[in-house]
């Protein structure tokens, strides 16, 4: 899909933006419904969102997930679900909080710290991530279900971990990890007008997307991906070993899936504690749909997810409650999924009227000779 | 029309009949009919429109244009359950039983006798009973399907169609999964069927076929009628350029470039399917360089599982495969192609092909570890486009550019792309499964042109094909598989496609291999 004309930017614009404004159209429906003003939830939004305050917020979230959707489209390409980069993060930010936050290694270098954190999450992810791939390698189970069992198992694990390496924060009822002293730390950029600052890992997502990109489309390894997720059987007679790509791509969007809780660790937290964002893998599942495992599209989606998600905080004060964007979320999801489905089959229907008039095969055949 | 009856005595009509379609020959202006009483066949290539035109009469496609009438009255048809009710029935040429049911519990499927609440299959089993007597099809109601040979199971999905009061029967390449005897057996058949004053539609595009049965016959070119012939009138060669509309290729080897140097050797290989069963049976061969090794078999003899186990997808259970004397037994697909071994499988669609990726990304498929299309771990674009537009000119792809996806080519033409990726990068061996498959005339002589002269140059080939005349125009060596086992071997020079259909179904098992 190489080919760049003004059709087929058009037809790829076509679905997300057709979901989106069918997703409004249903939110306004359902606002009208319950007695709301859908023009007023849209100015308190509007309000909302151009405080430079919800800007760095939507930023931050969108970075995290961002990480988590392309570690689900890696998935994706292959047709395998992934719906356990949830709890691959969640593994993968507390043990790298463990390590970074332990008393030891105060005395090692920042940059040796800062990369140290960053692969004991991605090796923790993968390795999370390839239970799920050797029991499908191995014994063929579905990755849907161990991968979402994985995510249960995580959870207490992860509570139970919690316990052994947790102190108490201070004023709180709360408990976290021993907290990242500053040379751990991932100093953030400042923007205008905000106190917020942007995650300094925003530029991490950046790289992450730019070799998601180039391993894809520019490798042979990603065109063994490609060649798997659009027909097995085609990739085994080609030479794939699918058993093996499998693996490999498992563990890797397992590695990207620890990345997910990094910029928040290491940016803001600086410490796992028992409010450390959860549910991040789900919204990565929505992103990556929406932005159709492509790395561009994926970051547009990640940032309006970010947008709606933060400009939802002010919708309570404006008297209009903030599930309405969950319901807007939800609706797009469902629409795109739908739309690129018929998209899809609209383009590959397009292209074969073009081939037959390309190659004057759509004509009428001469009804010549009729026998009489 | 080449009828003088008066037009009461139509059957089926069809008139100016028009169908457009996204990319591929529709029909336009079709006219055809078809006398009651009568097996009317209805010949042309493959992809000249026969299909689509039974699609519509059987109401799954709805024509643009034209008319259709059944014995005298204008019919719509909207779904097969019209056409069916207008009394028209459709054999498929994929049949479509299930196999863990009877025959009876087939035949009823979808129009169960009901008593009451229950079923009254006694009522059903003495219909069938006396359709299979009354036209001589010898069905059994009670068999297991599973437990049929495939002629038998033709004879049930016409007798599906008969029970469900069909008086115009639409046969959908009757022939093609069939070997001459069973051809044999369905044309006594189709006899007994128009004695009783059914009507017989007959699609085909095997000529002497239908010069033996039908009773009239018109031809189909690129989507239209181009001429209503009698059997008596035309021999099989005039019919066969009335098809095509020029002269026919012959599939030929000239001289032999046979060679002593063995390239692919096949040594007691036995493969056992999940459930234990032996789909192949120590099958033992050897292929030397600039040698054509014909399989010949049935559909569903372990022509599949040989091929997969030569290409390393499938693992044996016992013998060994040797590649130029060394055992590659234990090699993985991606190392046998690299060693030189190429494949044309059987199905395009599933395996030779990314259907929604572009052509030269298929290019790359198959080669990714072997330039031009990689560089080191790379892939290297430029190198894969400039390949992919080679084999487009060279094999005469006809594609308005290589950035087209694949499924947006007609079906020959993705199967000449494939045999020039396969042909790319000098192989040692080809195993060509149907290598002409659904391919029309012209393509069909360009690839065995490639394939003679690839084996000049000293290519192993192994052919496995369901067309007899291929099979015994371009062996060097022609071998015979039943039930997994390598039973016979035949000398394609002096074998005719009789013979060999004879050793297809076991009847001539006494030139047991040595």
């Amino acid at each position: 899909m190489s080919r760049l004309t003004p059709r087929t930017v058009l037809l790829g614009l076509a679905a997300p933006l057709g979901a989106l404004v069918f997703a409004a159209l249903v939110c306004a429906v359902i606002l009208i419904a319950t007695g709301h003003s859908p023009a007023d939830t849209v100015q308190a939004m509007i309000t909302s969102g151009k405080r430079p305050r919800t800007l760095v917020n939507s930023l931050n979230s969108a970075t995290n997930y961002y990480l988590s959707a392309v570690a689900v489209a890696i998935g994706f390409r292959m047709n395998l679900f992934n719906i356990g980069v949830d709890g691959q993060y969640r593994m993968a930010a507390l043990l790298a909080a463990g390590f970074a936050g332990a008393t030891w290694i105060d005395s090692v270098p920042g940059p040796i710290r800062i990369i140290g954190t960053i692969m004991v999450a991605m090796i923790v992810g993968a390795a999370w991530a390839g239970i799920a791939a050797i029991l499908k390698v191995a014994r063929g189970v579905s990755e849907v279900i161990s991968t979402i069992m994985l995510n249960a198992i995580a959870t207490y694990l992860g509570q139970y971990l919690l316990l052994k390496l947790a102190v108490p924060v201070a004023g709180s009822n709360n408990i976290g990890t021993r907290p990242i002293t500053e040379g751990g730390q991932i100093p953030g950029f400042d923007w205008p007008g905000s106190t917020s600052k942007v995650y300094g890992l925003v530029i991490l997502a950046v790289l992450v997307g730019v070799v998601y990109w180039f391993v894809l489309t520019r490798t042979r390894f990603g065109f063994d991906i490609k060649a798997t997720g659009m027909s097995e059987s085609a990739a085994v007679a080609s030479g794939v070993s699918v058993k093996r790509m499998v693996l490999y791509s498992m563990l890797l969007s397992g590695g990207i899936a620890g990345l997910v809780g990094m910029p928040q660790l290491l940016g803001s937290s600086h410490s796992y504690s028992l409010d450390f964002p959860a549910g991040l893998g789900f919204i990565g599942i929505a992103v990556a749909l929406l932005g159709r495992n492509h790395p561009a599209g994926m970051a547009l989606a990640a940032l309006l997810w970010g947008v709606l998600d933060n400009a939802a905080n002010s919708l309570d004060v404006a008297g209009v409650p903030k599930e309405i964007v969950a319901i807007m979320q939800g609706v797009i999801v469902l629409s795109v999924v739908v739309a690129y489905e018929l998209v899809r089959r609209y383009r590959v229907r397009y292209e074969q009227q073009k081939v037959g008039r390309e190659l004057g095969m759509t004509r009428v055949p001469a009804a010549a000779g009729v026998g009489a | 029309m080449s009828t003088d009856d008066p037009p009461g005595t139509h059957a089926v009509e069809l008139a100016g009949i028009t169908k457009r379609f996204p990319g591929v020959i529709a029909n336009a202006d079709v006219n055809i009919a078809v006398r009651a009483g009568t097996v009317h066949a209805i010949v042309g290539e493959n992809g000249a429109g026969k299909s689509t035109l039974m699609k519509i009469l059987y109401g799954m496609q709805r024509p643009d244009e034209g008319t259709i009438t059944v014995d005298g009255t204008r019919v719509d048809f909207h779904s097969p359950a019209d056409a069916i009710r207008a009394g028209i029935g459709m054999v498929h040429q994929h049949f479509m039983l299930a196999d863990n049911l009877t025959v009876l519990e087939n035949v009823v499927l979808g129009s169960e006798p009901r008593a009451g609440v229950g079923l009254d299959f006694r009522a059903a089993r003495k219909k069938i009973r006396e359709i299979s007597t009354s036209y001589g099809l010898d069905v059994d109601p009670d068999r297991l399907v599973d437990d049929l040979g495939v002629g038998e199971r033709q004879r049930v999905e016409i007798l599906k169609v008969l029970y469900r009061g069909a008086r115009i029967l639409i046969l959908d390449e009757p022939t093609a999964v069939l070997v001459p005897q069973e051809v044999d057996e369905l044309f006594g058949n189709l006899r007994e069927l128009k004695a009783e004053g059914l009507t017989i539609l007959f699609i085909s595009h095997k000529l002497d076929e239908v010069l033996s049965v039908a009773d009239d016959i018109t031809v189909i070119r690129r989507g239209t009628t181009v001429s209503s012939v009698r059997p008596g009138e035309v021999t099989a060669r005039q019919l066969a350029e009335l098809m095509v509309g020029s002269a026919l290729p012959v599939p030929e080897l000239r001289e032999s470039t046979v060679t002593d140097e063995p390239v692919l050797q096949a040594d007691g290989l036995t493969v056992v399917t999940a459930d234990g069963r032996k789909v192949l049976d120590d099958v033992s061969f050897t292929i030397h360089a600039g040698e054509v090794l014909g399989i010949a078999g049935v559909e569903g003899n372990g022509q599949a599982e040989l091929v997969e186990t030569l290409m390393g997808i499938r693992a044996p259970a016992a013998g060994t495969v040797r590649l130029k004397g060394e055992d590659i037994t234990r090699l993985s697909t991606r190392r046998r192609r690299e060693a030189g071994m190429a494949y044309i499988p059987e199905d395009r669609h599933r395996q030779g092909l990314l259907l929604e990726a572009s052509l030269w990304e298929n290019r790359v498929l198959g080669h990714q570890t072997r330039p031009p299309s990689v560089r080191g771990p790379l892939l290297d674009r430029r190198g894969a486009k400039a390949d992919a537009q080679r084999i487009v000119d060279e094999y005469d792809v006809r594609t308005p550019s290589i950035d087209v996806a694949a499924t947006a080519l007609s079906g020959g033409n993705q199967q000449k792309f494939i045999v020039g990726r396969e042909m790319t990068g000098n192989p040692v061996v080809l195993i060509a499964s149907h290598p002409t498959r659904g391919v029309d005339v012209g393509a069909q002589a360009a690839i065995w042109d490639h394939i003679r002269r690839a084996r000049a140059e000293h290519l192993a080939v192994l052919m496995i094909s369901a067309d007899l005349d291929e099979l015994i125009g371009m062996s060097d060596t022609l071998a015979v598989i039943l039930r997994g086992r390598l039973v016979s071997w035949v000398d394609p020079k002096s074998v005719t496609p009789q013979e060999l259909g004879s050793a297809m179904t076991g009847a001539g098992d006494s030139e047991e291999v040595a």
